[in-house]
């Protein structure tokens, strides 16, 4: 029986339209054999989390490069708790200062993967992570 | 070829002639065989194909064979006469040096007065400013929507009183500035008029750039609101009352660089950009403008990335293509329609969140690049771009970097110096002959707005981004730092911004909207969504509303109940 493809979600939360990232991720997840589903722009976490819940996604991928973290990972984290989504696995990658990753981690973000990340080192994560 | 005139079109041949075979002279056979032969057969090169930045391969040499009819007087001229490929001014940067032109702007207005008095007094030479998320896209400081987004990649601007403050101290009349907005650039504008008259500066005489590029928007940066009609409408009002009030001032900066940091190649950055350039062009002539009028308040704005030549041909081959096509296609006459005036700032996407003080050597590559490609305005990027906005420190690092380059380096002692070379006479030729491809391509199209709307500018650019990824992915790019001489490192200091920004602008706007007149901005937003409905020019509604105290938030949203608001198709 062959194996359940790993579903993911890229999402852009917040008002920045700067994309090049999100869409590489998304194609570069597809060429790896994943389902990607890209929300496209200015999603707000309640637009994250439904689409997380409707998609039935293992992976949550946020690109967020315009400082907002902080507001928007806790709020889309206490979502998915609310939704019963955390065992969702929620990445992030973009511009993100070293000294907030902690904070991020213990929210229950996976991963942080900053500028200069190949999108080899993803694919391996997530594979790991899900051990599939 | 020579210059045909044939009514009000001229027909002008330059570089973008078809590729005549290349034909070695004797001389250079000869060195083929006796000498380079034996050198391969000893040690072959160290890739079996060399290539810009963007792909185009390069040969090993450049001699003469590269430019089978290549005519100087036709194709190279003099510098500030067509075909411009040598400069737009007779005298370059020997008569005047390019402005320096930092791009700036963090927290509330007051901390980025601080910051534009403070690099004005180092030494630069004009002001950019930089808005943040929610003002760029037309939400207030305290909107729902702007949670965690205040102040955080440039100004907070909410309104006429914020920008009262951006500009205390800072004459109007005497300094150019520059502002980075796109949708709601119309409405920004006229807050910066405002600030003008109230500091007494003449209207006719105020200088500087709005950048107020829509399309590129949907190209690349995506922060559009309405949709592209209602946008161009905008963009073209902004022209219409720039020739009658601005004469001095563009009212656009027809932009590549935001397509380029969007991953495309350096010939579709050119391409796309003069294309775009051209779209405006037709809708303000079918506005009823004269050609001669308005295109010569409009300006451009490229990149400067990585591959020194293939920028600097590009900026080379942008003058030449721009005036072939004002000629050609609107029978221009005014050299001042001609001539091509661009910003440039050096590629952010190019510098790196590892080892981040080499990006202080990237971004001096990059504005030499600009520099010999005859810009006119730079903004050199700062070492901790891939981190954060500028600190004090790093920005100063940034600008000292033009300094060095304008008065130590000795390369603006001449006009042009690359020009005459084989290798960036041909690569000049090249780039033009591959932007004349595309825009001929977006011309079948139906123009750029049809292009658009087809996703086709946004599909070359995926194409080209996940090209490009695929590349350093596999080591066949190396990014020093990032995927090769790579090292263990701590952590830089970087410039913090925290909600009390957010703060702040919540308690001024409760106490704006105390303090003004509801009911004239009520009149004003009421008068603005009429003339929205109609066919007249916005800005004089616009600027009455900015007077009243009404809020970039208010206006937009009036203006979104009118024209309505845009969604892009996403293509991954």
């Amino acid at each position: 029986m062959p194996e359940k493809k790993i579903r993911v979600l890229i999402a852009k939360p917040g008002l920045d339209g700067h994309d090049r990232g999100a869409k590489i991720i998304a194609r570069a997840l597809r060429d790896a054999g994943m389902e990607v589903i890209y929300t496209g722009l200015r999603q707000t976490p309640e637009m994250i989390a439904s689409a997380a819940v409707q998609e039935d996604v293992d992976v949550i991928g946020l690109s967020i490069l315009s400082g907002a973290h902080n507001t928007i990972c806790p709020q889309l984290m206490t979502l998915l708790r609310e939704k019963g989504m955390s065992d969702v696995t929620v990445l992030v990658g973009g511009i993100i200062p070293e000294a907030d990753i902690p904070a991020m981690k213990q929210s229950g973000i996976a991963e942080i993967f900053l500028p200069g990340t190949s999108t080899q080192d993803i694919v391996t994560f997530i594979h790991k992570r899900l051990a599939r | 070829m020579s210059d045909k005139v044939k009514g009000t079109t001229t027909t002008i041949t330059t570089g973008d002639a078809p590729a005549a075979p290349r034909e070695p002279s004797s001389q250079e056979r000869a060195w083929e065989k006796n000498t380079l032969r034996p050198t391969l057969e000893k040690s072959p090169e160290r890739q079996t194909e060399f290539t810009t930045i963007s792909g185009y391969p390069i040969r090993r040499l450049y001699t003469p064979a590269d430019l089978p009819g290549w005519d100087p007087n036709r194709d190279l001229g003099f510098p500030g006469e067509p075909p411009y490929t040598r400069g737009i001014h007779s005298t370059m940067h020997r008569g005047r040096l390019w402005t320096m032109r930092q791009f700036a702007g963090f927290g509330t207005a007051e901390d980025t007065n601080q910051r534009f008095r403070y690099l004005l007094a180092q030494g630069q030479t004009g002001l950019s400013t930089a808005f943040d998320l929610p003002t760029l896209m037309g939400y207030d400081s305290d909107h729902p929507l702007s949670e965690g987004e205040v102040g955080k990649c440039g100004v907070a601007i909410s309104s006429l009183a914020d920008m009262e403050v951006l500009f205390d101290k800072i004459p109007l009349a005497n300094v150019t500035t520059s502002m980075t907005i796109n949708s709601p650039a119309a409405v920004i504008w006229a807050m910066y008029l405002a600030v003008a008259e109230k500091q007494g500066a003449d209207w006719k005489k105020l200088s500087g750039t709005l950048q107020n590029d829509i399309l590129k928007e949907y190209i690349a940066q995506k922060e559009y609101i309405y949709p592209p009609e209602p946008s161009m409408r905008l963009v073209i009002d902004t022209f219409e009352f720039g020739v009658k009030n601005t004469p001095k001032f563009n009212p656009i900066s027809i932009s590549g660089y935001h397509i380029r940091e969007a991953g495309s190649t350096a010939i579709q950055e050119l391409a796309f950009t003069l294309r775009d350039g051209m779209e405006y062009v037709e809708y303000g002539m079918r506005r009823g403008l004269d050609v001669d009028q308005f295109v010569p308040q409009l300006s451009f704005f490229f990149n400067a990335h990585n591959d020194f030549f293939e920028e600097i041909a590009k900026y080379r081959a942008a003058r030449r293509i721009w005036h072939k096509a004002m000629v050609e296609r609107y029978g221009a006459k005014n050299p001042r329609t001609w001539a091509l005036r661009f910003h440039t700032q050096t590629a952010g996407c190019s510098l790196t969140a590892q080892q981040p003080y080499n990006n202080v050597v990237r971004t001096a590559l990059q504005a030499m690049a600009a520099v010999l490609g005859g810009t006119q305005s730079l903004h050199t990027n700062s070492l901790d771009e891939a981190w954060a906005l500028p600190t004090e420190f790093a920005a100063t690092i940034a600008l000292r970097t033009q300094q060095i380059i304008a008065h130590e380096t000795g390369v603006t002692n001449t006009v042009d110096p690359l020009g005459g070379s084989y290798f960036v006479e041909t690569l000049t030729n090249e780039v033009e002959r591959g932007a004349w491809d595309y825009i001929e391509k977006i011309d079948a199209m139906g123009g750029m707005v049809a292009a658009i709307e087809r996703s086709y500018p946004q599909r070359e650019i995926a194409e080209a981004s996940y090209k490009y990824q695929v590349a350093v992915d596999k080591k066949e790019k190396i990014i020093v730092g990032v995927n090769d001489y790579v090292a263990t490192e701590k952590a830089l200091d970087i410039l913090q911004i925290d909600e009390t920004v957010a703060h702040r602008q919540a308690e001024r706007l409760t106490k704006l909207r105390a303090d003004r007149s509801k009911s004239e901005v009520d009149r004003r937003l009421n008068a603005l969504r009429k003339t929205a409905e109609g066919k007249d020019n916005l800005m004089p509604f616009l600027f009455d509303a900015v007077k009243s105290y009404a809020t970039v938030g208010e206006i937009c949203d009036a203006l979104r109940e009118v024209f309505g608001t845009y969604e892009e198709v996403a293509i991954t």
